[in-house]
């Protein structure tokens, strides 16, 4: 098939996952699949797992792809559909709610015209509101990437997406403001 | 001053590097085990230390690790529960950021005492720089003999390996977490068997959340005895409190258990008292899942006597005017909070994190949440508060795992000691919006000038 032979992780990540399945007893690879599935929705997927993907770790593992798909369906952090290039989430529950959180929403769907779980026209962004986030102390919390941004305000807020917007930051590392 | 044991050396700089933790009396329970005590010699001062688990159900760590089966012919599992995710708690998250080599630590010894060769550390995936972080403390330790083959030359082997989560509270229940490392929908399975018996693989497992694996460490170098002295009553130790709410400093602190709530909230060195002169209204004092307590209630017991941050004394009172201490995720709330938007909030986590196996929550949690988006958008009825109660008495208890208990008790709470203002809200919802609301205000919780 086409779409098959166009989807492949990079030989790097083919090595980390060579090297993952080790952590398991013989036969177990299955375990590795929630850190491929992360592998593959940030290195094949555009921030999202296309079912042709999904397919694609599966076969990687020995797996049925129907065993992909329950799995990525469950996990909130696994998109099913196309996102932003940059994913905004919002921890929404209570400590944060109640230091901001509905407000910083309001805010944020406001500045870039979408909706919750909407992307901008653009492609750019994509907001959406999760559960408790484990930054209570720092709230209002947002993650974007491999980072979380507390303590925020709607300036604090303005930065980050005007960095996003201008200078394309690698959401591996910290995006400074 | 509370003393320190997790928390001692958390702020001397590069802590998190191998040689800085080693200086600071890193890794010497590691030593002290593997070289002169034997398994059970750790498993009896586990035992004699009175831990109990930091998770949430406040099990006793020592009983736990000797339900675990032996004589199986199978290997033996340890895993570090590292996902952190019951709202109001972010300790672990504290703990392995900034001091990930004493995480492994109580690893090792904990391993070590159960027999177990690989041992997982199941880290919630939102923490992506933190699994960073112990990755790269794995590494330092294997390098420096501490962790891999034949450490320290005792002939102990023990791999540590990071496992990432994917975004489900769920994956918090033991059984669930086993599911999820396997590759699976977190799904938690019916009991018994119990891990300890057939747990991941079908392999004996013990589970442990992550401040209890690190609060081994001390254990081992200073005895089991020296740390029940600790804390108050079977509660024993020190415990991390993760505050967050309408305070006025939020953080994470490590107490001896058995410090007054009041002095904990309204003194300096902790909480420092309530946000802009506010009054408090209620608490949350272990984590979402826990009843909600007023503050009559919460300041003192329903015998007048003054409530302490211990696992008894929180429990004081059952449900009826007691709380537990949970994960000690505490959320103070003031005067400005509506009950009734905070229960729904919650109710709208569990149903959001219910995984859908039991109808009792899959469906109750949705239903509540109708009912209570009814009562806060005005549309209530005075019949909603009992049918409400009802609906989570007939989750609670009535599901495999404890998530439909969750979700059941903080709407409970609510209720039994905030009826008046669930009332209001089906009797004059318009006055109920003006006596109190959500704390929408961002400029309503900055304190601290430098944090704008």
């Amino acid at each position: 098939m086409e779409t098959a032979t166009q989807i492949k992780f990079s030989d790097q990540s083919l090595a980390k996952i060579r090297e993952l399945i080790t952590h398991y007893p013989i036969g177990k690879q299955k375990s590795a699949l929630l850190p491929i599935l992360h592998m593959a929705q940030e290195e094949l997927g555009n921030g999202w797992l296309p079912v042709e993907v999904m397919d694609y770790c599966a076969e990687i593992l020995n797996i049925q792809p129907i065993e992909v798909y329950e799995v990525a369906s469950f996990y909130t952090m696994f998109n099913l559909k196309p996102v932003g290039k940059y994913v905004i989430e919002v921890c929404r529950t209570s400590p944060c709610c109640h230091r901001g959180a509905e407000e910083l929403m309001d805010y944020m769907q406001q500045k870039l015209g979408v909706k919750l779980g909407e992307n901008t026209k653009d492609g750019m962004f994509t907001v959406k509101a999760v559960e408790c986030l484990a930054g209570c102390g720092y709230a209002p919390v947002v993650q974007i990437g491999d980072h979380y941004y507390e303590h925020l305000t709607k300036e604090k807020i303005d930065a980050l997406i005007e960095k996003m917007r201008n200078s394309n930051p690698d959401l591996h590392n910290r995006i400074t403001i | 001053m509370g003393r320190k044991i997790l928390t001692e050396h958390i702020h001397i700089p590069n802590i998190d590097s191998f040689d800085v933790y080693r200086k600071h009396g890193g890794y010497t329970s590691v030593e002290k085990a593997l070289k002169k005590m034997s398994p059970e010699n750790v498993l009896d001062e586990v035992k004699k230390s009175g831990l109990r688990g930091r998770g949430g159900a406040g099990f006793p760590t020592g009983m736990k690790w000797s339900f675990l089966a032996k004589g199986t012919g199978k290997p033996a599992y340890l895993l570090n529960n590292a996902d952190e995710s019951e709202p109001g708690t972010f300790k672990d998250r504290y703990l392995m950021e900034k001091n990930p080599h004493l995480c492994l630590e109580g690893m090792i010894c904990s391993a070590y005492a159960l027999g177990a060769n690989v041992s997982y550390i199941y880290i919630r995936g939102e923490f992506k720089w933190i699994i960073k972080i112990i990755e790269k403390a794995i590494a330092e330790a294997k390098a420096n003999g501490i962790l891999g083959k034949n450490i320290l030359g005792s002939g102990y082997d023990l791999e540590i390996y990071v496992q990432t989560g994917g975004g489900a509270y769920i994956c918090g229940e033991e059984t669930a977490l086993i599911e999820s490392l396997e590759g699976l929908r977190g799904n938690p399975r019916i009991k018994p068997p119990f891990p300890a018996v057939s747990g991941v693989w079908g392999c004996p497992t013990v589970v442990n959340n992550t401040e209890t694996l690190a609060a081994v460490k001390w254990i081992i170098d200073n005895g089991g005895d020296e740390y029940a002295k600790i804390g108050i009553g079977k509660s024993t130790g020190t415990k991390l409190i993760s505050a967050g709410g309408h305070i006025n400093k939020p953080d994470v602190y490590e107490m001896d258990l058995g410090l007054p709530v009041e002095e904990f909230i309204y003194s300096d060195e902790y909480c420092g008292g309530m946000l802009n002169g506010h009054e408090l209204k209620a608490v949350i004092p272990g984590g979402s899942s826990v009843p909600v307590l007023p503050k009559n209630l919460i300041l003192k017991t329903a015998s007048g006597e003054p409530r302490l941050m211990s696992y008894e004394s929180l429990a004081e009172g059952g449900f009826i005017s007691g709380s537990m201490l949970g994960s000690g995720g505490f959320i103070a709330l003031d005067e400005t909070t509506c009950m009734v938007h905070n229960t729904l909030n919650f109710t709208q986590f569990y149903h959001h994190e219910s995984c859908g196996q039991c109808s009792p929550c899959r469906e109750g949690t949705g239903w509540m949440k109708k009912v209570l988006k009814h009562l806060e958008n005005g549309e209530g009825k005075m019949s909603d508060m009992d049918m409400l109660v009802d609906i989570a008495n007939n989750i609670d208890g009535k599901t495999i795992c404890p998530l439909g208990d969750a979700a059941a008790w903080p709407v409970v709470s609510a209720i039994r000691h905030f009826r008046e203002e669930f009332d209001l809200h089906a009797k004059n919802p318009e006055k109920a919006k003006q006596t109190a609301h959500p704390a929408r205000s961002i400029y309503h919780a900055i304190r601290k000038p430098e944090l704008v």
